[in-house]
């Protein structure tokens, strides 16, 4: 019997996945449980492992080819069912995605729903069939030929939208990459050369594009006196790595004071949700505090997930962040490990930043940032100078979620929050 | 019951069929209420309770244990000239009834080429998720809806309760009027003082969405409405319409709704085959097919004979927000 694969839901809100590398080929037998495909996903590669013990039959879709949740990829003929009268087409020149659940008109003898002529005229065939009455109607009003549409509904469906977004002059296909070009990778890039977009890198833009467009953002700094702070931290630090093997940053206890912060202002750790049509447009205030902590590779950059950050110790924080970084360094971040953030740190002033202007994780109220750790002259109330270590840390701000007057005061308690971690503090 | 401003008072939905009944005994002597246990007993949810020292045995009248006498006295009073508003205890215990409903009552305009009317309410609570078990749990409202000559009206919330409520007393042909009992105390809302009523026959759209029409009546208009708002959170944007009336049906207003998000969900927790769900699909299919962009889609209760007692038995027959919500989900993203 033939088994066909589709397309995991890796992760609650993940609507598609990239092929990123068949780790099979046709006729290759696999075994159950056996990872077969490398499935990306937001900034994730996973395995994908098979449901049966058997032989490859088809690949559905090519190395690079992202398709939407539920679309046929791969057919496994299992083991011991009769071999399909068919022979297998290899992959590379049958990527036909959005095979029709309906009969044919003339079924293949091999029973697997193989598509009896070629990729490309099977998937228009099905997507004029698919067609519901209100597409075939608008289609028809707006003088769009339906075949010509890339459907983004489940398995590649066009929908009433899409056929709109065609009328407009919207073209829902990916413009294809210029293939002559030479390319280079990103971390090693090579002047005169294209560097071609990985998933994350296309993700990385898509997600700076859409924040930065539909979130005005607004932006403050305060500068905080970091000196005591940072003596509870050097005081800590040899015995903390010695028991938990982890580096002791100010990361955890400036996070700690975020989450305080937090917590007089809840609107900070909101969502802006239904954009587009502020009659439907609402703030979501969200009941857990999620912290995104922004790690900076190489080739790109992932944020992975604080959980119930507001639960945690100073010592609880700096484990959890010890995990994520080291994870994040060897490339195992899980989507888990990524998924829910509701607000996010980005520790900038690792290589001197002073002060920095970041874009939202899209979807969330606001970015803060903890910039370098400097040794200043200050004057200090009594008139007395001193030499102390300042920081500044530096709010970008969804303003339609939250005015100057919330923002302000976010800053105003992280930094009294932060000043107010002595040497003589509890972990 | 709490007074929150001089125009309206917060009350459950018990509360506000008492507060109803209480206001139309009072306000005119041509109404009475009839059934099993409404006088010194004051009715199985304390509804009635105190209402025969009030309004004496004359007009609230305790009866045998049998409903079709029930339905057909009140089928004789209201022919000649009285309001009577006949209580059938659990809408289990309707059938015995049904000819008086069905065969007479509804009949009755038509019968006598309007020389009578039947201007009588038959109220009844109904649905589960009470542990009821068999006979404390059903929907009736489909073996009804089939009948011309019947309206049928099941509100969700309290202030829908006292308008429709009046406006049934006030109909001068039956009315069916179904109270979900699970919503009696779970639901709370604010009641406007004084008498008004809402039409028979017009639904009312909950909250506004732009990608999907999700229909529903009774108890689970709020589970709807939670699942629609987990949605919301997601950035996807459901409309929910409360039918209020199940017949009349509301065309216009379903209609409207299902042109602006092409795609319809019809939640109920009576069962599918034959339900509430499969006029409105059809009627959506005749009239609006070439809007839809997904299958008209039901999710109702299974089809087995009764809810049992036992508790993952209640859970399987019962839906939740929760599969609401995935259902919304699957329909919105299709």
């Amino acid at each position: 019997m033939a088994t066909t694969i589709t397309m995991p839901q890796l992760g609650e809100t993940v609507t598609e996945g990239t092929v990123a590398q068949w780790l099979k080929s046709v006729g290759d037998t696999v075994d159950k449980y056996e990872d077969f495909v490398e499935v990306s996903t937001d900034k994730v590669n996973a395995g994908v492992p098979s449901p049966v013990t058997g032989t490859i039959r088809e690949l559905l879709v090519r190395e690079g080819e992202t398709v939407a949740t539920g679309t046929p990829i791969a057919v496994i003929e299992e083991v011991g069912a009769a071999p399909a009268a068919t022979p297998a087409t290899p992959a590379a020149q049958a990527p036909a995605r959005a095979q029709s659940p309906q009969p044919k008109p003339s079924p293949a003898p091999s029973g697997n729903g193989a598509p009896a002529g070629t990729a490309d005229s099977a998937e228009i065939e099905s997507a004029a069939r698919g067609a519901s009455p209100a597409v075939r109607r608008l289609a028809r009003e707006h003088r769009v030929d339906i075949r010509t549409i890339k459907g983004s509904g489940t398995n590649g469906r066009v929908t009433a939208d899409d056929v709109v977004a065609a009328a407009r002059g919207v073209v829902a296909a990916r413009p294809a990459a210029p293939s002559s070009a030479p390319a280079s990778n990103y971390a090693q890039a090579i002047p005169g050369t294209f560097v071609q977009l990985s998933q994350a890198r296309r993700i990385i833009a898509d997600r700076m594009v859409e924040s930065k467009h539909t979130a005005p953002h607004a932006w403050s700094m305060v500068e905080v006196d970091v000196t005591d702070v940072w003596e509870w931290r050097v005081r800590e630090k040899d015995r903390f790595e010695r028991e938990t093997g982890y580096r002791l940053t100010l990361l955890p206890f400036f996070i700690r004071a975020v989450v305080q912060a937090l917590a007089a202002f809840p609107l900070m750790n909101a969502k802006f949700v239904g954009a587009g049509d502020s009659n439907q447009a609402s703030i979501y205030v969200h009941p857990e505090v999620n912290i995104g902590v922004a790690i900076g590779l190489p080739a790109n950059l992932v944020v992975p997930v604080i959980r119930h950050a507001d639960k945690l110790s100073i010592k609880g924080l700096a484990v959890a962040a010890g995990e994520l970084i080291e994870k994040a360094r060897k490339g195992k971040l899980g989507v888990d490990d990524l998924a829910g953030g509701t607000f996010t740190v980005n520790n900038n002033g690792a290589n001197g930043s002073w002060a920095s202007a970041p874009i939202i994780n899209a979807g969330q109220a606001g970015i803060v940032t903890m910039e370098a750790v400097v040794k200043k002259l200050v004057v200090r109330d009594d008139d007395s100078i001193a030499i102390r270590r300042m920081m500044n840390s530096c709010l970008s701000l969804d303003h339609r979620v939250v005015d100057g007057y919330v923002a302000s005061g976010f800053l105003a308690a992280l930094k009294r929050h932060l000043e107010a971690m002595g040497p003589n503090g509890e972990m | 019951m709490a007074v929150v401003s001089a125009n309206s008072t917060v009350m459950n939905n018990v509360e506000a069929v008492r507060a109803t009944l209480y206001e139309a005994l009072r306000n005119d002597e041509r109404t009475l209420i009839l059934g099993e246990d409404v006088g010194a007993r004051g009715n199985v949810f304390l509804i009635t309770k105190d209402f025969v020292g009030e309004f004496g045995e004359r007009r609230i009248i305790d009866t045998p244990i049998a409903e079709a006498s029930i339905v057909g006295i009140a089928v004789g009073m209201a022919m000649e000239g009285l309001r009577p508003i006949a209580e059938i205890q659990f809408a289990d215990f309707i059938y015995p009834s049904f000819n008086q409903i069905v065969g007479e009552a509804a009949k009755i305009r038509y019968r006598s080429n309007g020389e009578y009317t039947c201007p009588l309410v038959i109220r009844t609570p109904y649905g589960g998720g009470v542990r009821g078990a068999l006979s404390h749990s059903v929907s009736v409202e489909a073996l009804f809806y089939h009948v011309p000559g019947l309206k049928i009206v099941a509100p969700a919330f309290p202030a829908d309760v006292k308008g429709l409520l009046n406006t049934a007393i006030d109909d001068p042909d039956p009315v069916l009027f179904l109270e979900h009992k699970k919503t009696y105390r779970l639901i709370k809302g604010e009641v406007p003082n004084g008498h008004y009523t809402i039409p028979l026959g017009k639904a009312n759209v909950l909250k506004e969405g732009a990608q999907l029409t999700v229909v529903s009546y009774g108890l689970y208009v709020h589970w709807a409405l939670d699942a629609a708002r987990q949605l919301q959170e997601d950035g996807l944007s459901v409309e929910v319409i409360d039918l209020r009336s199940i017949r009349p049906m509301d065309k216009t207003t379903i209609l409207e709704s299902v042109r602006k998000t092409r795609k319809l969900l019809i939640v109920h927790e009576d069962n599918k085959f034959g339900g509430i769900g499969a006029e409105i699909s059809a009627m959506v299919a005749e009239e609006a097919l070439f809007d839809l962009d997904a299958p008209i889609r039901r999710l109702c209760g299974p089809d087995v004979p009764a809810m049992g007692y036992a508790l993952p038995l209640e859970e399987e027959f019962m839906s939740s927000p929760g599969a609401m919500a995935q259902a919304m989900r699957e329909m919105v993203k299709f």
